[in-house]
């Protein structure tokens, strides 16, 4: 019981929070901008890399770092924006899915340019995982990624409950054209929008990074259980990403738990396609997201 | 002085021409009506003045600014507000919100102007945490109406504001649409039921295939034996007349 | 007159794998560009053909399941086979979603089948994957080995190419262009859109598997990191656009031009010395990338702009 609860429950919590924050990106951009942007993996890797560079030249914790990140990398996006999605505002979605390929790869190539493909680590060695009550083994470094990451979470909860203008981000999720006749500045929404997720992408990136390693494939590999997490949430929705992240990194980890026999249910090689199983089956029963009713 | 006038506009979505000379205007405070037959024009000639759809001669003047052709962004902030027949509340958002959103391009304090456009309504107050969406038709109509008077304008434009109603909210919508004139805001308003239009309207116009075809006062117009073989249906309730149909591609109105 | 001989035999190359990839450029062109299906999982349907073909064709062997030793030809429609089956159940499933859902679906699906080549170590070797591959006309002596190899590819291609252009020009590629442009429409006159689009799926996955099993002939070596998706999925993306979508034409010159970029820029990227040749290979990833960019911007229309039939008439 105690496995079960040191090495699938908690790095379950751990990845789910970490997917989390990244479909939140993802489910914004969705419901704001109509359409699913396959480059936010890069944005989470991008985001480890500027920590990482921090590292080196401050010396400091990553955690500490992640504001900068966070304010660097939402420039770099709202940059990004102009030059490669403004372009396409009146396009149909395909074409814009397409051109977030083209600047998935370039973003890559750039990462892959400046740092090299090699594996590197926030911090190099292995944590001693603190013991509670003589078994529990939880890793610091695990407890500060689920507390900050449900912090996040909190914070994104204010900002659209509370503000402004992330009222007007739920308004124009619900309908971008009655947005404009009333008077909503359209690309001021579009923009709080890419900070929004690029903060959350950040956030993803350097937990996923401080958790494991960093490297030019990392946003990449967690694209797939991202995307799954939005849709099982409901896309558009970040409440539901929210919850469809935590729901998506838990079953990862516990498939691969002895449920039945000695062995594990699922072997690990194949933790990445059951993410993969429960988003298709959302499709196929419940297109909407598991949680209907209240939205947002 | 007109609060607004269409000056002979010719225009429609794209290359299709839908609007051929169209004019009219709204003095202060009064309630202008526009009938007409399906495909007449009436919803694209209200879309006109927000800037909804390419004008090609012509011109639209509000308060003796000239706006043709403004986009709607802007032209809210001129003081015009516009309420949809369809997709004119934000469903997911709660009607307090809903009302909040209305008041967007308020950079001033507006608690005040919430708590009249409560008691405008009075059916919103408990209702005011819920999502829009969850509200019944008449309930919907009326959030959206808030929503539009939140930046006091100088002058509502409403779509069809008791399409899909019950007789019962019919008759509720037409009494708000009157309170809220009687408040001071003059009212350009779309309307099918054309006998309760009438009713309430200082004025009206009568288009057809996108062109005027009467102007008088409702009372006249009520009278008018030429008006009510069209929409009164020889003074019971009002017949649908079959569509008129235009291009393939053009926008119900 | 060796220098000659060399470019020459370079050039075979890149005509056999241009070739190849046009075979997958003409399968997405069916499906995005005929159909507006939006298949981000090419490189899934490549390997399954690879492996297909690979492991019939194949001499028995101790390191996967089989081989049965089919001959090439047999191979190849199974691969065409075991490709269109996925790509049927794939379309069954996931065609009334909208664009981009498909689009996550098939990149998904792409995964899993990745992830199956390389954990199934039994069936497929594994990570070390299938090698001694049969590649036709391999026992003729240099150079009509690879002259063959490039015949054989192109013969392929233009085949290919006929049967689409004939299928464009049909009754049902009408419809086809009906339904992109106007699905309601297209409903309304009674044609049944979802099975329409089920069969143009199933068409260009079929194609993809193709390509992948004489991906797999050419290179005799297939393992699952043929499943990369920049070079299988996105690369063939980048030839359809620039070679102008819906426009069979157009993906097939598509695909030999940016094959060619591709190539070539490699040559020259592995002449810089050390360390910066390693990091200028990430540039070419990034001139795709940025030449995709560009072609939707400025040139959406890609180097041969679609000839639109008449539509909405016939059916």
């Amino acid at each position: 019981m105690i496995d079960f609860i040191n090495f699938h429950l908690i790095p379950g919590l751990v990845l789910g929070s970490i997917y989390a924050l990244g479909a939140i990106g993802v489910t914004l951009t969705f419901g704001i901008l109509r359409f699913a942007n396959f480059a936010h993996g890069e944005i989470m890797t991008l985001g480890a890399y500027l920590t990482l560079t921090m590292m080196w030249l401050t010396g400091w914790h990553p955690l500490i770092l992640l504001p900068v990140t966070m304010v660097i990398l939402s420039l770099i996006v709202i940059g990004m924006d102009q030059a490669f999605f403004k372009p396409f505002r009146n396009s149909p979605a395909v074409t814009v899915v397409i051109a977030s390929f083209g600047l998935m790869l370039m973003i890559r190539s750039v990462t892959q340019f400046s740092w090299g493909a090699q594996l590197q680590a926030f911090v190099p060695g292995i944590q001693r995982p603190n013991v509670f009550f003589d078994a529990l083994r939880i890793s610091p470094k695990h407890i500060l990624i689920v507390i900050s990451a449900m912090v996040l979470m909190l914070v994104v909860h204010w900002v659209l409950a509370h503000t402004r203008i992330g009222k007007a981000m739920r308004a124009m999720s619900d309908s971008p054209e009655l947005a404009r006749l009333t008077g909503i500045n359209t690309e001021l929404v579009i923009k709080a929008t890419w900070i929004l997720g690029a903060c959350m992408a950040a956030a993803a990136g350097v937990f996923l990074a401080y958790d494991s390693h960093v490297s030019t494939m990392m946003g990449f590999q967690i694209l797939l259980p991202t995307f799954a997490a939005a849709i099982v949430g409901g896309i558009g929705r970040p409440y539901g990403a929210m919850a469809g992240g935590l729901l998506i990194g838990v079953t990862e980890e516990l498939s691969s738990y002895a449920w039945l026999g000695d062995g594990p249910l699922l072997e690990p090689g194949y933790k990445a396609g059951v993410s993969f199983a429960i988003m298709i089956g959302v499709l196929i029963w419940r297109p909407s997201g598991l949680f209907r009713g209240r939205v947002f | 002085m007109a609060i607004l006038e269409l000056e002979n506009i010719h225009g429609g979505y794209g290359q299709t021409e839908i609007l051929h000379d169209i004019s009219m205007r709204v003095e202060p405070g009064e309630i202008v009506v526009i009938i007409g037959p399906n495909g007449a024009g009436k919803s694209t000639a209200m879309k006109s003045v927000f800037g909804l759809l390419n004008l090609t001669s012509g011109r639209i003047l509000l308060d003796d600014v000239d706006i043709t052709n403004t986009p709607p962004e802007k032209v809210v902030r001129q003081g015009v507000c516009y309420v949809p027949q369809t997709g004119n509340i934000f469903p997911n958002l709660s009607v307090h919100e809903n009302l909040e959103m209305g008041a967007y391009v308020r950079q001033d304090d507006f608690s005040g102007r919430l708590d009249e456009i409560y008691e405008l309504f009075p059916p919103l107050v408990e209702k005011r945490n819920l999502p829009a969406g969850t509200l019944s038709g008449g309930q919907r109509q009326m959030v959206a109406m808030g929503k539009a008077l939140m930046l006091d304008p100088k002058i509502l434009l409403l779509d069809e504001p008791s399409a899909g109603l019950s007789p019962k909210y019919r008759g509720e919508i037409f009494k708000v649409v009157r309170d809220i004139n009687e408040a001071g805001t003059p009212i350009l308003m779309v309307e099918q039921n054309a006998k309760q239009a009438l009713g309430i309207a200082d004025r009206a116009y009568i288009l057809v295939d996108g062109k005027n075809r009467l102007d008088d006062t409702g009372k006249n117009l009520l009278a008018n034996k030429e008006v009510a073989e069209m929409f009164l249906g020889g003074g019971k309730t009002e017949v649908k007349k079959p569509a008129v149909r235009k291009a393939r591609g053009t926008p119900k109105t | 007159m060796d220098q000659l001989y060399g470019y020459s035999l370079y050039g075979l190359s890149l005509l056999t794998f241009g070739g190849i990839y046009a075979m997958l450029a003409l399968g997405l062109n069916i499906q995005l560009g005929f159909t507006g299906l939006f298949n981000a999982g090419i490189a899934g349907f490549f390997v399954v053909g690879a492996y297909v073909s690979a492991i019939l064709s194949t001499a028995p062997s101790e390191r996967h399941i089989g081989g049965f030793d089919w001959p090439i030809p047999f191979s190849l429609v199974a691969a065409m086979v075991v490709s269109a089956l996925i790509g049927w159940a794939v379309a069954r499933i996931c065609m009334r979603l909208r664009a981009d859902y498909l689009a996550i679906a098939t990149l998904g699906i792409a995964e899993i089948l990745r992830l199956i080549f390389k954990n199934e170590t039994d069936l497929t070797n594994g990570a070390r994957g299938v090698s001694y591959i049969p590649k036709p006309y391999e026992s003729l002596a240099q150079p009509w080995n690879h002259v063959m190899m490039t015949v054989v590819v192109l013969a392929i291609v233009a085949v290919l190419y006929f049967m689409l252009e004939r299928a464009r020009k049909s009754p049902w590629g009408r419809v086809m262009a009906a339904i992109r442009e106007n699905e309601d429409s297209a409903r309304a006159a009674g044609k049944n859109v979802d099975r329409l689009r089920v069969q143009a799926f199933v068409v260009g996955s079929a194609m993809m598997g193709l390509g992948g099993g004489m991906m797999a002939h050419h290179l005799k070596f297939i393992d699952p990191n043929a499943a990369d998706p920049t070079t299988a999925t996105f690369l063939v993306f980048v030839m359809l656009i620039v070679g102008g979508s819906g426009n069979n034409k157009g993906a097939i010159v598509g695909a030999l031009l940016m094959w060619t970029i591709w190539s070539a820029t490699e040559i020259f990227t592995s002449m810089l010395p050390g360390d910066l040749a390693i990091r200028s290979a990430y540039i070419r990833v990034f001139l795709i990338g940025l030449m995709l960019q560009i072609m939707l911007q400025k040139f959406p229309q890609g180097l041969f702009p679609e000839k639109r039939l008449e539509t909405g008439s016939s059916g």
